[in-house]
């Protein structure tokens, strides 16, 4: 075999690990068959359409059916009464993070709403059109409340508190105070600081959520099809809200057209179809409409931060002192918890530095807003700005170059592995090298000469930079400790089939990053066929292994690491076979593109195909002690570090006009360090888009809300997001540190650009209007807060 | 929005469904997409915002591009509407659903279908756009995965080989 010492399965000859291969499912979706929910009917299928809450806190006093009813086409009108009996409320809390706490949340509104938008009676019809009809016609009797809408008063004594049983409105909190970090603000040279606003913005998938729910009375098995991230994780809830043997409630999981965090929650709309398919014992479709996406699908951020940041003569950071509030909804989201974010955000800020004196103190409060829940990038893209913003400030205060001061600072080298005053413990970083990457990437010389002369001719250009850490690949550290059944470890499936070719069944899932690529390139390479000869099954609890599916950028270090652990053992079993045919030594024998060979001279002796056929039809001609094992399951788990982070550079190159305050993007530089490069395509392209959903939120995306909770852009016409006009080209570059925390080395991607970019744009905007002495931190950078900011309205 | 209730009236329209005549009996509110999704059948028309904004129900009709989720089934009487299934089997954009693969010009594929259809607009309005012109054009049509730069990539280099350029 190939394992000989020195050659790693990465490298075996034909090997895909490190190549651009096609996706082998991006041809149905160009040809437009692909397989979305909505895409999908059943027979005797209804649609679900539901009554919302037009405000954001209130009491129920009355819900009259009747006319709803009365429609035809209309089968049943349900509202909370209806569900009681077979239904459990969920509770968005986890063990680990200690005093969190939320309340009991049902499907629709149990005698009170806490949002707008909150569902409050579903309608169940035959068509959707009818379903939203009778929606409209439900008569709710309602008698408004108060409504918390302020995150910085939520905790005031005179603020109402929105769930009573709870005390108070906070949901969450978490203090560190490591070194002494008062000593160093007191010998401080210079110290920077501001108060940050991160403004409230949501995922605005292209595909809005989606499910049908299917109970079958007979053999009680519950089947799903969902738009969702993670198949297992709700498998889990709705047997266990709704009673049901888990055993028998099966997810299925086709086309996703975008996640982003969005489809990993629990949302009362979607478990109130899977309620009321137990109640009729037919299918029922939800799709929801973009505009209800916009007062349900969870938002993100939402936080004020003040921070500081003090720095001895030399640049170097002695101190960082933050304090962090987050404006969640009326509930902490079901099972993940809505204190996730600004746990990470204690966690990570000023993660590349290596200062020994921090304190932060992070709250979450509710409010009668929309729910707010982890999102790509969870408490990165805050952490990342804080940090970078205060660096920058120092570096102009002390006369030193961005870049330089960044350098200065950086945890060095030979530091790893290295526990940050957070807590946070880092295997092995290359922010040096990756900074000095992006400068030469950049021409960033170039660029200063070039902004200097046009600062003469009135054009102000401005670059932007950042570092960052990134937590990927979790151990059970995020949320199995906590008590939720989250699976950290997955799973995957290889068999030989008769033909030659390999299928691999797998516990993480496809939302269009490309898992079943990698996964599938991972495989031909560690069982030796080819690209052409694999096929790939993701998504249906009933076949993958047990898995926890697509979070914190796990799909490639966890999922691709089983992938190749089951394909080395496979290809193992079937060279035993082969050996015994061939009679030969397996040792003395590999795989190679579909065929065995001899492994010293490369000659082929059997092509896999052969193999199979003896093994499957004609076992008779083996000899009786020789069991063929051509199917082999693996699963990985990560240990040895809770999380293993990433890192990465990002530099923005803006223009600002002084006049309109309008920002334009014109270049973007990242390069990122996800380990070992499986698909370098998939890795620009993950980063472009994350890049992207980063710049979204810190030039137009946010949710507004009125003081009296009411959403006021919650649609696309009203909620600006990126366009292809007015998106830069982003430039991308490699640095390859794999972690040893398994064989294969490779980290996560997804959220990295996300996370840097919204600090980039920031840098960018500061640096080109250095001149006027503003600092621009209350994101979205709308023209009219830059013009603000310079004075000119 | 699909089907109306049981009382409301309804009216019979022919559409030329990529190439083939459809009859049905239609209420006057049914959009063209959901027209084509539910009642042909044919789901690689998407629709992500219902009111006009995002470009994912992007169709043909009578040769140009419109927004199926703004157009009535009503309105597409005798029309000949074209669908990314009826583009595909067309053939005609091959090159550029293949430029598109290459490139990694999607990702979830949601936005996708129309995307194509309104490259394919362009590149036989302007058979030379320049990245500015591509961008510009794919303004009405949302991606939120790629960030859009493979998208303009795969129709610029779709443009070029067109035009007999090696890319
Ligand atoms: S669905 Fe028609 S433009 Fe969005
Ligand atoms: S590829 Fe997902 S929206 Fe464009």
């Amino acid at each position: 075999m190939s394992d000989r010492p020195g050659i790693s399965v990465l490298d075996r000859p034909n090997s895909y690990i490190g190549r651009t291969v096609e996706r082998p499912n991006a041809r149905r979706l160009v040809q437009g068959r692909g397989a979305f929910v909505d895409d999908m009917k059943l027979p005797r299928m209804v649609h679900l359409a539901f009554c919302r809450s037009p405000y954001a806190h209130a009491e129920v006093v009355s819900i009259d059916k009747a006319e709803a009813e009365a429609l035809p086409g209309v089968i049943r009108v349900v509202t909370m009464e209806d569900l009681k009996d077979i239904m459990t409320p969920w509770v968005g809390v986890l063990d680990h993070l200690k005093g969190i706490k939320s309340a009991e949340q049902w499907p629709l509104a149990n005698g009170k709403v806490h949002w707008q938008g909150e569902p409050v009676a579903a309608v169940v019809a035959t068509s959707r059109a009818i379903a939203e009809d009778a929606a409209d016609l439900v008569m709710v009797e309602y008698n408004e409340l108060p409504p918390v809408t302020d995150m910085m008063t939520a905790l005031d004594p005179e603020t109402p508190v929105i769930h009573k049983e709870l005390g108070d409105n906070l949901c969450f909190e978490r203090n560190v105070d490591e070194g002494d970090v008062d000593k160093a603000f007191a010998e401080a040279a210079f110290v920077a600081e501001e108060t940050m606003r991160f403004n409230r913005h949501t995922g605005v998938t292209m595909e809005p959520r989606a499910i049908i729910c299917d109970y079958n009375p007979a053999d009680e098995v519950l089947t799903l099809h969902m738009a969702v991230q993670c198949p297992h994780m709700s498998k889990n809830l709705y047997a266990k809200h709704l009673g049901l043997d888990e055993n028998k409630v099966r997810v299925i999981c086709k086309d996703v057209g975008g996640s982003f965090g969005i489809k990993i929650h629990t949302y009362s709309d979607e478990m109130a179809a899977g309620a009321i398919t137990v109640l009729l014992g037919r299918p029922v479709k939800f799709v929801a409409d973009r505009l209800e996406s916009f007062v349900t699908d969870i938002h993100a951020r939402d936080h004020v931060v003040k921070a500081r940041m003090a720095f001895n003569a030399e640049g170097e950071i002695t101190a960082l002192d933050m304090d962090d509030v987050t404006g969640i909804g009326p509930y902490s989201v079901y099972p993940r918890t809505s204190g996730i974010e600004a746990n990470q955000v204690v966690n990570l800020t000023g993660g590349p530095y290596k200062h020994r004196n921090y304190r932060c103190r992070a709250r979450v409060v509710f409010l009668n807003k929309n729910v707010m829940c982890q999102y790509r990038g969870v408490g990165h893209p805050i952490a990342v700005a804080i940090a970078e913003h205060l660096i920058d400030r120092g570096a102009v205060a002390l006369g030193l170059d961005p870049v330089e001061i960044r350098h200065r600072n950086f945890i060095p080298d030979d530091a790893y592995p290295y526990t940050a005053p957070s807590g946070a413990i880092y295997e092995r970083q290359s922010h040096h090298q990756c900074l000095d990457k992006l400068v030469e990437m950049m021409d960033y010389k170039g660029l200063r000469a070039e902004q200097a002369a046009l600062r003469e001719k009135g054009i102000y250009r401005g670059i932007g930079f950042v570092s960052l850490v990134e937590v990927t690949n979790p151990s059970p550290a995020f949320y199995g400790v906590g008590g939720a059944r989250i699976a950290s470890q997955d799973g995957c499936t290889i068999r030989l089939d008769p033909t030659g070719g390999i299928t691999c069944i797998t516990g993480v899932t496809e939302q269009g990053q490309g898992t079943e690529t990698i996964v599938a390139q991972i495989a031909a390479s560690a069982v030796g066929v080819s690209m052409d000869n694999v096929r790939v099954i993701t998504g249906d609890t009933d076949v993958v292994p047990y898995g926890g599916g697509t979070w914190a950028s796990r799909g490639a270090g966890i999922g691709g690491e089983a992938a190749l652990q089951a394909g080395k053992e496979l290809r193992k079993n079937i060279l035993k076979v082969a050996a015994t045919i061939l009679q030969s030594d397996p040792e003395a024998l590999d795989i190679r593109d579909g065929a065995i060979i001899d492994a010293d001279t490369g000659t082929e002796r059997m092509p896999l195909s052969e193999l199979g056929r003896i093994a499957y039809f004609r076992g008779d001609t083996l000899p009786h002690d020789v069991q063929p094992e051509l199917v082999v399951t693996r699963h990985f788990v990560s240990r040895g570090f809770p999380f293993v982070f990433t890192n990465a550079a990002h530099a923005c190159h803006v223009e600002v006009d002084i006049e309109t305050g309008m920002v334009k993007l014109l270049k973007y530089w990242v390069v990122e360090d996800c380990g070992t490069v499986i698909n370098p395509l998939l890795v620009e392209e993950q980063t472009r888009g994350g890049v992207v959903q980063g710049l979204g939120p810190a030039l137009f995306e946010e949710c507004l809300y009125s003081d009296e909770g009411q959403l006021q852009n919650g649609s696309m016409a009203d909620y600006l997001v990126p366009m292809a006009a007015e998106m830069p080209d982003i430039v991308v570059g490699h640095v390859e540190t794999p972690t040893a925390t398994s064989e294969l080395g490779a980290k996560g991607v997804g959220e990295a650009g996300t996370a840097g970019a919204p600090g980039a744009v920031m840098n960018a905007i500061n640096d080109a209007l250095g001149s006027f002495n503003v600092s621009l931190a209350d994101m979205p950078f709308t023209p009219e807060k830059v013009l603000r900011a310079l004075g000119k309205v | 929005m699909s089907g109306g209730n049981a009382m409301e009236k309804t009216y019979p329209v022919t559409v030329i469904v990529n190439g083939t005549p459809m009859t049905a009996l239609v209420p006057a509110r049914l959009t063209l997409a959901d027209f084509l999704r539910n009642e042909a059948e044919l789901t690689g028309t998407h629709v992500g915002c219902e009111h006009g904004v995002c470009g994912a129900c992007t169709v043909r009709v009578d040769g140009r591009t419109v927004r199926g989720c703004l157009t009535l089934a009503v309105q597409c009487d005798g029309a000949e509407v074209e669908t990314i299934e009826g583009a595909t089997e067309d053939g005609r954009i091959k090159d550029l659903q293949d430029a598109f693969i290459e490139r990694n010009a999607l990702q979830c594929g949601f936005c996708t279908p129309g995307f194509l259809m309104a490259a394919d607009e362009l590149l036989n309005d302007n058979p030379s756009p320049t990245r500015e012109e591509i961008r510009e054009h794919l303004s009405g049509n949302y991606c939120r995965c790629t960030g859009y730069q493979a998208i303009v990539e795969a129709v610029e280099m779709t443009a070029a080989r067109r035009r007999g350029e090696a890319q």
